[in-house]
């Protein structure tokens, strides 16, 4: 009896007297994560859902203030969005075989595939009145005959609503009247271009909301028995990190200065997608996410489970993200002027720089959990 | 020194875990790295995009730039978009990617109405070619058919393709059936064809490890070369001899369904004119022939169309793409079709690995051990796939050994199986049967084969 209290009070002791957590497993980790990536997805579904009642409140009733509603609910929507590319690369749900990732977010666009532009006012698929706008006709002309044939998703709604970027200081400038019949060609089968892409948007989203599901016959089901779960979660931050938001976001923007490369460039949005992206892989490592609601989601992290193996590879990986959101958010809108002048070319350099350098840091995580060979092609 | 070598045999194998049957093919450690160091573990859409694996730095930047001027779509000039215009006047397609989709192998039209893009058709009527064109152009259409032009000027016409079925038998009674295409051009924009023209299809092939067939040693393809036979193996290789742009002179040809062309920068030179109708260092004029009156008066996009950074960046891009991984090394029905590939002397032709040498330029696929299965020599294919129009050294009845890295996952990047330079197989036992000439041989011990032994064989290839 004795013995009993004595070893008790010890364990107690123990207990209280030990500073350190108990590490999260790795199945608690991909399912927090999986948590996360639901409700991420979700917040992006109510956006597009909020852009898709201010496209059809515009097409019913074209006005210069009706477009600048669907404009600022195109940006909001946007802000999810950004976050949720840091769910790719690993052939989850948006990019396996079928995944919609082509359709929602491919750029850059040719414009003349979609409708006219200078020097063309025949171009593009609204001013062919022989190819039908349905869902189904316009998502088998996406990337048909050239990845840059892009026909649906955000960057075509995009080009619908702001219109080609001729101006260094600011965003395309396209005027509403293009959507009333008699003020210019083709307005009917604009509007419907418009509302057709913007509803299969909301489907692809719906998609992908159902795939995270709980409770589901569905990936989620699946990934939360995946032994390479955590693998893939780190995948998908470090590739998004080195080879898609660090090179071919910024430096092929860098190199080439032309406009075309910027991502989102008729709104002259890309340095939000920029600071999204760069939060979306933050997400990832401390298992939080602010919901649009203000909500906060928070749980079992890669960062504690890499933390329990090698703190210092934790640590400075957690430093390194920190250091590269601050870098990010010192890029000045518009983005394509940033590149074109010395000193925002130095901003975007160093954001460069710093997510390399945070790549690095990620396969050192990776190593301290067991994942000796993490592939950010960086 | 038996002894030390069955050591050696046996510690490789306890390293790569592979019990030892009598008999059995096994598994070489690292055979699964086709590209050496370069080669990345990919499987999926993305598994022919990856840069190099041991690219770094600025260079992963350069490759970066490069894959965007892959997939632009040029716009005919003039246009606000001064870096891009340029597209034609005549065309086949408006971007690289448009027919090396995903940097994979293009395909023939799946619906027959429907015009070719990734499948090109080369024209030439029967002379004596300069040193530096290897083939006689057409005089009115030269030495590519392009059934696409931009506004106010006509295209070259249209390509119908009309295909055969063939039927046949393996030994074991299982039927298989074959298609034989036929090319026609009809629509005429400039009137008719010279009456001895020449035409030969090509699809475009995957653009994977081209850096790395670079860089093999120019001896090592020349010394499996036996033009005359001398070895009555029934294999007659023989290099072609083409002409370099780049370096100014006459090369061994490498790339290309007939070796025609010696260094990845000539033939991306030559595919932005003769595709897409961009101008370049290279190739600085348009290829409007003069009875062309309305492509030659188009408009540029400017001297050159392409500028020379650029045009460096996309030839940097296509030399550094990795080769994948094989999958299922280890599976014992590959190694069985391992076996077997040895067995039926597939790997006469086919030679399986290589040690690369020092490349200018590219490091990175420098002393690699690789394995693209190809001698890139030219071989005589029979009447069958005989497209009858010499290029170069190559006459019509032969075809370079294609590079088989990368065929197992063309379903995967394309979401297609055909094979062959136009395409025609719809499979790779399809492929196989098309072999013929120096290779009837082989593909009989094909149709001789067990179904089993042909399922390994492919099992194998697919493995690739």
């Amino acid at each position: 009896m004795l013995l009993k209290k004595l070893s008790l009070a010890v364990a107690t002791a123990l207990v209280f007297a030990s500073p350190v957590f108990a590490a999260p497993s790795a199945a608690q980790v991909s399912q927090h994560y999986a948590n996360l990536v639901e409700a991420n997805y979700q917040d992006v579904l109510t956006r597009v859902k909020a852009l898709q009642t201010a496209v059809d409140t515009f097409v019913a009733a074209p006005s210069a203030e009706g477009l600048e509603q669907a404009k600022q609910a195109w940006l909001a929507a946007r802000e999810p969005y950004g976050q949720t590319e840091a769910f790719r690369f690993y052939a989850g749900p948006i990019d396996d075989a079928k995944g919609p990732e082509g359709q929602i977010n491919a750029w850059p666009l040719d414009e003349s595939y979609i409708d006219y532009v200078k020097g063309n006012s025949k171009a593009g698929i609204i001013n062919k009145p022989n190819v039908a706008i349905t869902k189904q006709k316009l998502a088998s002309l996406n990337e048909k005959g050239g990845e840059e044939n892009v026909s649906t998703g955000f960057h075509a709604i995009e080009f619908l609503l702001w219109g080609q970027d001729f101006n260094k200081e600011g965003p395309g400038n396209r005027s509403y009247t293009d959507f009333v019949d008699g003020q210019a060609p083709n307005a009917d089968r604009r509007r419907t271009y418009l509302k057709t892409v913007t509803e299969l948007l909301v489907d692809d989203v719906q998609y992908l909301v159902e795939a995270w599901q709980p409770n589901a016959k569905n990936y989620r089901a699946r990934f939360e028995k995946d032994p390479q779960a955590v693998r893939k979660m780190l995948v998908g931050m470090g590739v998004l990190s080195r080879a898609e938001l660090a090179g071919e976001r910024m430096e092929v923007a860098l190199a080439s200065r032309d406009q075309e490369d910027e991502h989102s460039c008729f709104s002259d949005n890309t340095h939000r997608d920029i600071v999204t992206n760069a939060e979306g892989i933050r997400n990832v490592w401390l298992g939080q996410y602010k919901r649009i609601d203000g909500t906060d989601i928070k749980g079992p992290s890669l960062q504690e489970l890499v933390q329990a193996s090698n703190p210092q590879a934790a640590e400075k990986l957690s430093r390194d993200l920190e250091a590269t959101l601050a870098a990010v958010n010192a890029i000045q809108a518009p983005f394509d002027r940033e590149i074109a002048e010395t000193e925002g070319r130095r901003r975007v350099q160093k954001a460069v720089q710093l997510l390399r350098k945070q790549s690095d840091s990620m396969v050192e995580a990776a190593k301290a959990i067991g994942i000796q060979r993490l592939n950010v092609k960086g | 020194m038996k002894m030390r070598r069955l050591g050696w045999l046996l510690a490789g194998l306890s390293l790569s875990g592979i019990g030892v049957a009598a008999g059995q093919w096994l598994a070489t450690p690292g055979e699964e790295l086709s590209g050496g160091e370069t080669t990345v573990h990919e499987v999926g859409q993305n598994a022919f995009s990856l840069p190099f694996a041991n690219l770094r730095g600025e260079r992963r930047t350069d490759f970066a730039v490069g894959n965007s001027f892959f997939k632009k779509n040029w716009v005919q000039a003039p246009a606000s978009t001064t870096a891009r215009d340029g597209l034609g006047p005549h065309f086949i397609a408006r971007s690289c990617s448009a027919c090396h989709a995903l940097d994979g192998r293009g395909a023939p039209p799946v619906d027959l109405g429907e015009q070719p893009m990734a499948l090109l058709i080369r024209l030439s009527i029967p002379g004596t070619p300069s040193k530096q064109a290897g083939v006689v152009p057409e005089p009115t259409y030269g030495d590519q058919f392009n059934n696409d032009a931009v506004d106010g000027v006509k295209p070259e016409g249209k390509v119908a393709i009309h295909y055969q079925e063939i039927s046949g038998q393996f030994a074991d009674g299982e039927r298989y059936a074959l298609r034989k295409p036929t090319y026609q051009l009809t629509e005429l924009g400039y009137g008719s064809l010279h009456p001895d023209t020449m035409l030969s299809p090509r699809i475009a092939p995957q653009v994977i490890g081209l850096g790395l067939l670079e860089a093999i040693v120019e001896k090592d393809i020349l010394k499996k070369a036996d033009p005359d036979d001398r070895d009555s193996d029934g294999i007659s290789g023989r290099p072609n001899w083409v002409w370099d742009a780049p370096s100014q002179k006459t090369v061994l040809g490498r790339f290309g369904w007939k070796a025609n062309t010696g260094s990845v920068a000539h033939q991306t030179a030559g595919a932005f004119l003769g595709d897409i109708g961009i101008t370049n260092k290279w190739n600085p004029q348009e290829a409007c022939t003069a009875k062309q009156d309305d492509c030659v008066a188009a408009p540029s996009g400017g001297k050159p169309e392409i500028s020379d950074d650029l045009l460096r960046k996309v030839v940097f891009y296509s030399q550094t793409l990795a080769p994948p991984a094989r999958r299922d090394v280890t599976s014992p029905q590959v190694l069985r079709g391992k076996q077997l590939f040895n067995e039926m002397k597939c790997a006469t032709c086919h030679t399986p690995s290589y040690r690369t040498g020092a490349l200018k330029g590219l490091p990175e696929a420098a002393f690699q051990t690789i394995h693209p299965y190809t001698d890139l020599l030219l071989h005589d294919m029979g009447e069958g796939l005989a497209d009858g129009r010499p290029d170069f050294q190559a006459s019509g009845r032969e075809w370079k050994t294609p590079p088989l890295w990368g065929i197992g996952l063309f379903s995967d990047v394309n979401g297609h199986t055909f094979y062959l330079h136009d395409g025609r197989a719809r499979n790779l036992s399809e492929a196989i049967l098309w072999h013929g000439g120096e290779a009837e041989a082989a593909k009989q011990r094909f149709v001789q084969a067990k179904k089993a032994e042909r399922d390994a064989l492919l099992a194998f290839l697919n493995s690739l």
